[in-house]
């Protein structure tokens, strides 16, 4: 408990995006992903990035994980240029990424085990993270054994035993039903008034990027550019109320005709935080 | 913390898998399958069946076999046999998960092994055991050692492609994931990599047994007083032909048998294998 208050109160999380371009796949298939991008994040804000699929938030938010690298301009979280993956920039895909052979417990424990905190010790963090997830009870069960929620649920906490600095989400809860969604949405809420990091979230859904962010950035189709920016001043703690509001339809229809120029726009495929198109090696028959 | 816990209710809908029940209708079947198969056998044999292209005049019949089984059974020989094959059968066995799992490691991670380990193996892969049999007698001083060679070539092959395969299907999600978290390389390997491919090591194992008895009465031509290989031909060179049956259903019998076993003992070790498999 004392560990997540502690992180409540340090002032980083600062990130400055200057001038990023971005190009993906080999040769012929080169082309490029995002067009001269421009972004500063506050210390401790929620910025949710709204675009069509395919627009290259998603790739933006590779480079910030350190696992895609920009053919021009600068990348900084805290002054520091991004080269790496670090345990400083949380990353949480849509479909989660939990070890399925360690138990929901050892999954949410890995981060402090790679920083070499006895056994002991990190299961116990790992235990209180767990209840504030709403997941106490869980903790013996193998990833397989959870709700698609739940999943999710975990991959937060265990992005957040590392206190992060940054927490960066693709379409956290894109695979959710709706009703799941909404609870989670507010589940993160919740979790980000105590433990306050900075939050870069990527969705394609409206409602969701008004309810959760303090600022909008919405992304044009590919390449994927900056072509406008929502400060949101809807008041925290929000509930969902707000969704009903005059001041929040006539932000979603603003919203929908940025996203939806023309309604014949074939979509382009989903990238991902890893690049695209996946590779695959040459595998031979056993 | 718990009041912020219980405003977001939990969705229970977590499904436990059951448990594989017992189907006396399924083992009754598959038992009378084996029967009839006997039985034709029985017929076969008995009736001294010549379809001109195969012949069963001299083939034993059931009975003849389960006579010459149960005298190899009540003789102090099957002791000296057995052990003999086990310990070759295991020892090459070991030999080739140990190589095979490191080898597949290597090369299904690193590209650089890949391309110098993968070829000179690519090029060993088909030569089967029986062709081996000269250059291990001229290789190995012992022919306790030219024995286990075989077996051990016989299994190293399906254990290293499929930990190769293994190797190779981690999800990359799986290894982005553990670097954002912290781990490095070292880790990486230990603590992603490797369990991500144990099933398919697994099933490597698990072929791989069954290969090294399959190479086994191969092995044991080369030499030796004791085996079942051996015995199984020296009981042709002496034309005692019930006996040959013998030994091929013992080895069909032990094969599966330790098969089975490591299946067994990678289901223990991946209780979440499991789990996921009876899910879907």
């Amino acid at each position: 408990m004392t560990q997540l208050a502690q992180s409540s109160g340090k002032q980083t999380g600062h990130i400055e995006i200057s001038q990023v371009h971005i190009h993906l796949g080999e040769g012929s298939d080169r082309f490029e992903a995002l067009q001269n991008v421009t972004i500063d994040v506050a210390p401790g804000e929620f910025v949710c990035i709204l675009g069509p699929s395919g627009c290259g938030k998603s790739t933006l938010l590779g480079a910030l994980a350190g696992h895609l690298h920009q053919s021009r301009g600068t990348i900084q979280v805290d002054s520091a240029s991004v080269a790496k993956p670090h345990p400083d920039r949380g990353l949480v895909f849509q479909h989660h990424t939990l070890f399925p052979w360690k138990s929901v417990l050892n999954n949410v424990a890995f981060g402090l085990k790679m920083q070499g905190v006895p056994r002991k010790e990190r299961l116990q963090r790992a235990k209180d993270l767990l209840n504030l997830v709403g997941l106490a009870g869980f903790e013996n069960r193998f990833p397989s054994q959870l709700s698609g929620g739940m999943q999710q649920r975990v991959e937060i906490a265990r992005v957040l035993i590392n206190h992060p600095s940054v927490m960066l989400m693709d379409e956290p809860f894109g695979a959710l039903d709706a009703q799941t969604r909404l609870m989670m949405q507010q589940l993160l809420l919740e979790v980000w008034a105590r433990i306050r990091t900075t939050i870069v979230f990527i969705t394609h859904d409206i409602d969701e990027a008004l309810f959760l962010a303090d600022r909008i950035l919405v992304m044009s189709p590919r390449p994927g550019r900056i072509i406008e920016e929502i400060a949101l001043d809807f008041p925290r703690p929000r509930q969902t109320d707000i969704m009903t509001s005059a001041h929040f339809t006539e932000l979603k229809r603003h919203c929908l005709a940025l996203l939806h120029p023309d309604s014949n726009h074939e979509p382009l495929p989903r990238l991902t935080p890893l690049g695209s198109p996946p590779v695959t090696r040459m595998q031979f028959a056993v | 913390m718990s009041a912020l816990a219980s405003s977001v209710a939990v969705v229970d809908d977590v499904k436990l898998p059951a448990k594989r029940q017992f189907n006396p209708g399924k083992i009754a079947i598959r038992l009378l399958s084996l029967a009839v198969c006997v039985l034709i056998w029985h017929w076969a044999s008995t009736a001294r069946v010549n379809l001109g292209i195969v012949a069963f005049q001299n083939v034993p019949t059931p009975v003849d076999v389960f006579h010459a089984a149960w005298e190899l059974l009540h003789s102090s020989v099957i002791v000296s046999h057995l052990k003999a094959s086990i310990s070759r059968v295991i020892t090459g066995f070991l030999a080739a998960a140990l190589a095979g799992i490191a080898l597949g490691v290597l090369i299904g991670r690193y590209r650089v092994f890949e391309n110098t380990l993968l070829p000179p193996l690519e090029v060993l892969r088909p030569i089967p055991a029986v062709a081996w049999i000269p250059l291990a007698i001229l290789m190995f001083p012992s022919s306790e050692m030219s024995m286990i060679y075989i077996t051990f070539t016989g299994a190293l092959f399906p254990i290293l492609l499929n930990t190769i395969h293994g190797v190779e299907a981690v999800d990359p999600r799986l290894i982005a994931s553990a670097r954002s978290l912290g781990a490095t390389r070292t880790a990486l390997l230990l603590e992603v990599v490797l369990p991500a491919a144990t099933p398919g090591i697994f099933t490597g194992l698990t072929i791989g047994m069954g290969t090294a008895w399959f190479c086994l009465v191969t092995a044991e031509m080369i030499s030796g007083q004791f085996g079942i290989g051996y015995y199984t031909w020296m009981s042709y060179t002496i034309q005692n032909y019930a006996e040959i049956i013998v030994g091929m259903l013992l080895i069909g019998v032990l094969g599966m048998a330790s098969s089975a076993l490591v299946r067994q003992i990678g289901n223990l070790l991946m209780p979440w294998y499991t789990l996921q498999r009876k899910k879907s």
